[in-house]
């Protein structure tokens, strides 16, 4: 570890820290539908869309009809990302002429993006054609992170009305994030993305002849327009194999930076806006407050552990010390240009959020680097989060944190007024166990069955990380993979869709029926008894909350895997 | 309930024309204009042939050339496509080696490259980064420390004094921007092209 490599950490811990206000003003008064500076360009267009789609704008949705209009659209898009991918051949844009993808491929694919996950379990160069990257990938890109926004705004709107029946409409939180959030910032970042070397073309892949008289093909495409949404919308699904680590997708460590940010931004200003709509700023930045110290602790753990290097190398006289002339530590998969430092800060952030991309292969991390990752989308991604789905999952903990400390004192639960009550409770606990239910029932099954076992690449409990890594992933919704796993095959194709689809909806429609049930109380006013959920006693809460549920649900599948291969690499063994 | 059909399709039919054909291809037309050369892949051409990408790491062997990181990209085999070869710096098909730390292929595979890069400059501690694969296995970079490693052997092959070769990978080197942002690091390819430049001229 060094002192830069810490102060670039604090750099970029700063910039979320001044994001958070600005950018939560600007989103709740687009969302409540108040003039923004961009109204008077992208206002018109909002209301033709409206018109063509036959949307009442001041329709206020049930629950019901909200999760429902939800589940429609999503079934719409995986209908036309599946259809675009089997008929690429056919279709324009295609220079390289690939053929159609495979339809158990195109399950999980059409499953991953309309889900936000961004699985990838083909090689986009060789596979996806420019058209299904464009008109297929980046539109789920775009809208499957703006269903999570929708979905965040609707059971915000639960805790902020009183005796309500609706949550908002659907059709205009999806339009609104598109038009006023995603689509203005895609534009000037794919721009600033071009500048700094990311191509943006739909030439044939280029043939080189090296310095040394080889042959080169490099791939080409549109990738800073995929590229900025890929990160913005938390989704990860690289224009590459190799995501943010490939040179194209990523050239510098601003580019690098920028890329961090996008990933953050959105997760941390919807607690600003959570905060402004119940009328509280400080129940955001309560929230805020118990993202960022589990954020800080998963990447220091990061940082210290890929820079103490692999033990297995001292043998060999390689120098793995930090200097002025290296950064040192274990540089298996990774890039030189971002050093240890921004590869263990990157990986924290994607795996905080449900973004999933990556600048640094998960896969060669040293063990207990590698546990992070998957102990942070484990806790259900709630550390800022995916765009939306962060804030909720967050929420979901919150009701159980103020029911957890009712028990304690022996009152009824409340939260921002509301009481708490069996309805809430068991509708978070549904959400709670189904995730747990998928990520380790379908470890344990690919543990257990010859398809699965004929997955992973690496031997030992490292093996064992790269099967639960995939499971917890795809549940999770996040998309990033200890890649050795080799899971373009017919189970893990199928057994990681029905995970994406389990963790996606069994976590959204509870939560969308908290928000309904929600919206309808009263509120109670505070008294002297009432628990402040705006202060550090709750902040601690809340953080406990989090890790004691996760750790018992989760701490003998860690064991097996990172914890076992720590211990394995200290005694030397090799698998 | 129903109801919601219909502008479930119309939604999705809309965004795809906004952002799957209007967007792209609009920034592809504005790129194209303002920075055609980013915009086409920082290509580098020499008498009329493209002979690769600033962005995008080449395999080097020979010893008069400095060597980037090993590389763990590969090809479908010619003789069998359904298998893939080995095939470093292959620019179609990205990726890392995902061997885990504690994998028997990773530690032979380092130990290996370790003895071979330690006969060329005996005594110094091979740096870190020139015995793994890079993420993307198209590593345009390497650090100081391992260029400076590589000195003796290029200026060995290429009949120049230490002095100079050295000066010359001193200032490649491009700094952390801003003296904080990035790690200080070397591209490989500007730094061969400009020795090949320095012997033309002399």
């Amino acid at each position: 570890m060094t002192g830069n490599g810490w102060s670039q950490i604090a750099l970029f811990g700063a910039i979320i820290v001044l994001l958070v206000k600005p950018f939560g003003y600007y989103m709740t008064r687009v969302f409540a539908g108040e003039r923004t500076f961009l109204f008077p360009i992208v206002r018109p267009l909002e209301r033709a869309i409206y018109r063509v789609c036959g949307v009442d704008e001041k329709e206020d949705q049930h629950w019901v009809t909200y999760a429902v209009s939800m589940l429609f659209f999503s079934m719409a898009g995986f209908g036309t990302l599946y259809a675009l991918q089997r008929l690429q051949q056919f279709l324009p844009f295609n220079p390289q002429h690939l053929p159609a993808v495979p339809s158990d491929s195109t399950f999980n694919t059409a499953v991953s993006f309309t889900t936000n996950t961004n699985w990838q379990s083909y090689v986009p160069e060789t596979t996806m054609s420019y058209l299904t990257q464009m008109a297929g990938l980046t539109v789920h890109n775009f809208v499957s992170a703006a269903t999570g926004i929708a979905l965040a705004l609707a059971l915000i709107r639960g805790f902020a009305r009183r005796s309500a029946q609706g949550i908002g409409n659907f059709w205009v939180d999806l339009t609104r994030s598109v038009l006023y959030v995603l689509l203005p910032i895609s534009v000037i970042v794919a721009l600033f993305f071009v500048w700094q070397g990311v191509p943006q073309n739909l030439d044939p892949y280029v043939h080189a002849t090296t310095l040394e008289g080889a042959k080169q093909v490099i791939a080409q495409g549109p990738v800073a327009s995929q590229e900025v949404i890929k990160i913005f919308g938390t989704n990860g699904g690289g224009f590459f194999n190799a995501n943010s680590a490939h040179p194209y997708e990523n050239p510098n460590a601003l580019t690098n930076l920028v890329q961090m940010v996008l990933i953050f931004s959105i997760g941390a200003g919807l607690t600003n806006v959570f905060g402004r709509m119940v009328g509280n700023q400080r129940q955001g930045w309560a929230l805020f407050g118990a993202m960022a110290i589990l954020f800080l602790a998963g990447v220091t753990i990061v940082y210290s552990v890929e820079s103490g290097g692999n033990p297995n190398f001292a043998a060999f006289h390689v120098d793995q010390s930090p200097s002025n002339l290296q950064s040192g530590g274990n540089m298996e998969g990774k890039e030189v240009r971002f050093g240890i430092a921004n590869s263990a800060l990157f990986t924290t952030v994607t795996t905080d959020t449900s973004d999933g991309a990556v600048n640094t292969m998960h896969d060669s991390l040293l063990p207990l680097g590698g546990m992070v990752p998957m102990v942070n989308m484990m806790l259900g991604e709630v550390i800022f989060g995916g765009v939306g789905s962060g804030l909720y999952g967050m929420l979901i903990f919150a009701v159980l944190a103020v029911f957890i400390a009712g028990l304690m004192v022996g009152r009824t639960p409340e939260y921002l007024g509301k009481k708490i009550e069996a309805k809430e409770v068991k509708m978070a606990m549904l959400a709670l166990l189904v995730l747990p239910l998928s990520l380790l029932g379908f470890s344990a099954l690919a543990t257990a069955v010859p398809a699965g076992l004929a997955g992973p690449l690496n031997a030992g409990p490292h093996g064992f990380s790269e099967i639960l890594y995939a499971y917890t992933s795809a549940t999770n919704n996040n998309g990033s993979a200890f890649a050795g796993l080799s899971a373009d095959t017919p189970f893990y194709n199928t057994t990681l869709g029905i995970a994406m689809l389990l963790g996606r909806f069994f976590l959204i429609v509870p939560m969308l029926a908290i928000a309904g049930s929600l919206a309808g109380k009263k509120i109670v006013p505070a008294s002297s008894g009432t628990f402040p959920t705006d202060g550090g006693l709750f902040v601690a809460l809340l953080i406990g909350v989090i890790v004691i549920t996760g750790g018992l649900i989760y701490f003998p599948a860690v064991s097996l895997g990172p914890v076992a291969e720590h211990f394995a690499m200290i005694a030397g063994k090799l698998y | 309930m129903l109801v919601q059909i219909r502008p479930a399709i119309l939604m999705i039919v809309i965004m795809t024309v906004l952002t799957g054909l209007i967007y792209p291809l609009a920034m592809t037309g504005i790129a194209q204009l303002a920075f055609p050369r980013q915009a086409n892949g920082s290509l580098i051409e020499e008498n009329g042939k493209i002979i690769g990408s600033t962005l995008i790491g080449q395999n080097f062997t020979s010893a008069k050339y400095f060597h980037g990181r090993p590389s763990a990209t590969t090809e479908p085999d010619p003789k069998d496509p359904s298998k893939t070869i080995p095939v470093p710096y292959a620019a179609a098909d990205s990726g890392g080696s995902n061997l885990g730390p504690t994998s028997k292929a990773l530690i032979e595979r380092v130990k290996a490259e370790a003895k071979k890069l330690q006969a060329e400059n005996p005594g110094v501690p091979v740096p870190v980064d020139l015995v793994t694969t890079s993420a993307s296995g198209l590593d345009p970079d390497i650090t100081p420390a391992a260029a400076l490693f590589q000195v003796p052997r290029v200026a060995k092959a290429r009949g120049l004094p230490e002095a100079v070769v050295k000066g010359l990978v001193l200032a490649h080197i491009t700094p952390r921007l801003v003296g904080v942002i990035g790690e200080p690091h070397i591209n490989v390819l500007e730094l061969n092209l400009a020795l090949d430049a320095l012997q033309r001229h002399r």
